[in-house]
């Protein structure tokens, strides 16, 4: 027997947030949505009248491995491929603030990022790169102040005047709390120290952004597209509270903010989030802050595709994956992107693979017709519907942790750490159940696959550091290194901005651990309360 | 007097050894293990292999659950064992789950690991194996 017309035999559809996904959108859904173009307040639609027909956005690969000579070599191959801005990647040793000589570094030595100890790491990482000219993103947070103060000393090294330098520091501890555990200070004197940096930028290196508030990691450690966009903007708001506390005027900092989002699967939740993100930082801008500069209420944001979605099984599938990713953060009117390579789910990419995802953005760029029109899907029912639900829920979130008392209370409650676990948890779950498919994870699996090939990072790289180090140690001027570390120590105890002796520090190659060390002493270390 | 279910309970620790932050897997799992209905204990991140031998040997747990996803298996995984067989625990069985590539996970079974999971392991295939490694030393 036929069904009667207007009945629906699909299942309930929901995105990956559990929005509910209607039927069909038509014009009902947006009736009474006011949606001004691109480059008009809120800039849902983009933060530039004109968007990808001015300016393509940046294509940005996230890179670094082993020894600081390794990764130069990368990151000039990948300039010579056609990559329009670099992005360091550090090793877990340094991302913690330890040398590589520490204890716990063995084994650890440039195994997921570039091994840096001292300023003479950092130089050999910029060899024949003008700071002057090429944009830089550090994704570093705990030791932020220190490898920024290494990068600025390379540039006057270069004989490049700061105010021509440009690139961001990522900066954002609140995420480490939250997701990806980087930390190593308790909350407060760790946005202290954030704040030093975003009031010396301001003053001393106008064309960098300070920091690069991050959703990305939260997405990864598990949330949904709603709390990574809720708790980003939150974490943005908990900066901008600092920064005013600070005495910053608004106006002065607010326009270098810069932002990090993850583009994941669900291919128009993510285009609706971008957007959301764009409108609901505006208003909070202009009407929490009375920002008065259009520059400080524009969100601008560097995008990755999700690493959490690559798969170990049938990996030239995550070519595929990244691509319709990248689609969607370039949809959704992104400055800049990083795309994943397919064998990230084994290791650091190899040449090969980094290159395929660096043709992804160019092919999308040069073929595929998407930059031609400013937010092309503006105006689509399902889209703009989806972005008014995306934007509610996420204000939702915003409004609770308000209630908290901001972040920093609700960090130290569990909450965003909670709502992570619990949807992470959900989503393995409807894996499990194979309600949600992964292709060639528990669908369409096969049995026996080949081999590819891996960038391949053995322990020599921990043994030219250590040398390198030893060396450096020995032959560089102790007194003065001890010196400035003293004179650190007694800043870190006050409210003096760091960065001026921590600049002191790195141009007498005081090491990252050295003067992580130094700020140990003074603020002590930080344990989580794991939550489950 | 401890009562019989409480014996039963398979009792586990998960531990995320080296600098490694990426506990989402760890958690995960450490969550189905109690649903699961064993006893889990959680270190928690940045442990060394003095912290989890000294875990494991206080806590009397029958499993170490491994997580390393940043490459470092290769200088610490060895180093548990080695504590193990130094206090006599040969009898706790180990599991390594992460990023661990096929020729390490040879390697690290021949120093004495059970069992290694790499990514796309589903939680029944974790649980059914601890369920039926633990009865078989029993």
């Amino acid at each position: 027997m036929a069904k009667p017309t207007g009945t629906t035999t699909a299942p309930d559809r929901k995105t990956l947030s559990g929005i509910p996904i209607e039927p069909v959108y038509g014009p009902e859904h947006v009736q009474g949505l006011q949606i001004p173009p691109p480059g008009e307040f809120p800039y849902t639609r983009g933060i530039h009248r004109d968007m990808y027909r001015g300016r393509l956005w940046t294509m940005r690969q996230f890179s670094g491995f082993a020894t600081p000579e390794e990764t130069n070599r990368r990151y000039l191959y990948l300039l010579r491929q056609g990559q329009t801005g670099l992005s360091v990647a550090f090793d877990l040793p340094t991302l913690m603030g330890y040398d590589a000589d520490h204890a716990a570094s063995e084994g650890e030595v440039g195994k997921c990022g570039v091994s840096i100890s001292s300023l003479q790491d950092m130089e050999i990482l910029f060899r024949e790169i003008p700071l002057g000219d090429v944009t830089v993103s550090m994704t570093i947070n705990s030791p932020a102040p220190v490898i920024w103060a290494m990068y600025l000393a390379v540039g006057e090294k270069q004989g490049v005047d700061w105010s021509r330098m440009s690139g961001t520091l990522q900066n954002d501890i609140l995420k480490e709390y939250i997701a990806q555990k980087e930390y190593i200070y308790p909350p407060r004197p760790s946005m202290r120290l954030v704040t030093d940096v975003i009031e010396y930028s301001t003053q001393r290196v106008p064309r960098f952004n300070p920091i690069s508030i991050s959703g990305y990691h939260i997405r990864e450690a598990g949330s949904t597209a709603v709390q990574e966009l809720a708790f980003t903007l939150r974490d943005g708001i908990e900066y901008v509270d600092w920064a005013l506390e600070r005495g910053l005027p608004v106006d002065s900092f607010a326009p270098r903010l810069s932002f990090f989002f993850n583009s994941h699967n669900d291919f128009f939740e993510e285009i609706a989030k971008f957007r959301a993100a764009r409108k609901i930082w505006a208003e909070t801008m202009r009407n929490r802050y009375h920002a008065k500069d259009e520059k400080s209420w524009k969100l601008r944001t560097h995008a990755q595709t999700a690493g959490c979605s690559l798969t170990w099984q049938q990996p030239y599938n995550n070519i595929v994956r990244t691509t319709i990713q990248a689609l969607a953060a370039v949809l959704g009117g992104t400055q800049s992107l990083h795309t994943n390579s397919l064998d990230e789910a084994y290791a650091l990419p190899s040449e090969h693979a980094v290159t395929i995802a660096l043709r992804t953005q160019q092919v999308m760029a040069y073929e595929s017709g998407v930059p031609d029109a400013p937010d092309p899907l503006g105006g689509s029912y399902f889209v703009e519907n989806l972005t008014a639900e995306v934007e509610k829920r996420a204000n939702d979130y915003i409004r609770r942790i308000d209630e908290m008392g901001g972040m920093i209370p609700a960090i130290e409650r569990g909450f965003p750490q909670t709502e992570i676990a619990n949807a992470s948890y959900e989503y393995q779950h409807s894996i499990e159940t194979g309600e949600q498919k992964i292709v060639g994870v528990n669908a369409f699996v096969e049995q026996n696959e080949d081999p590819i090939e891996l960038l391949q990072i053995d322990q020599s790289a921990q043994s030219h550091q250590l040398a390198k180090l030893a060396k450096l140690k020995a032959e560089r001027d102790n007194q003065t290194v001890q010196r400035t570390l003293d004179a650190l120590k007694r800043v870190a105890e006050g409210k003096e901005n760091t960065m001026p002796y921590i600049l002191d520090a790195v141009r007498a190659y005081a090491t990252v651990g050295e003067i992580c060390d130094a700020f140990r002493s003074v603020f002590g270390s930080y344990t989580e309360t794991s939550v489950l | 007097m401890l009562n019989s279910s409480y014996m039963d309970r398979i009792r586990v620790l998960v531990a995320k050894p080296g600098l490694d932050g990426h506990d989402r897997g760890a958690k995960v799992i450490a969550r189905a293990l109690r649903d699961a209905g064993m006893e889990v204990i959680y270190t928690g991140l940045r442990q060394t292999p003095e912290m989890i031998v000294n875990a494991a040997l206080q806590e009397d747990v029958q499993v170490i659950g491994l997580s390393i996803l940043s490459g470092a298996h290769n200088a610490i995984v060895p180093r548990v064992m080695e504590l193990l067989r130094e206090k006599g625990m040969d009898d706790v069985l180990v599991t390594v789950g992460g990023i661990i590539p096929d020729e390490d996970a040879a390697e690290l079974k021949k120093l004495g690991v059970a069992a290694v999971f790499q990514p796309g392991a589903s939680l029944e295939e974790i649980v059914d194996f601890i369920r039926s490694s633990v009865k078989q030393t029993a």
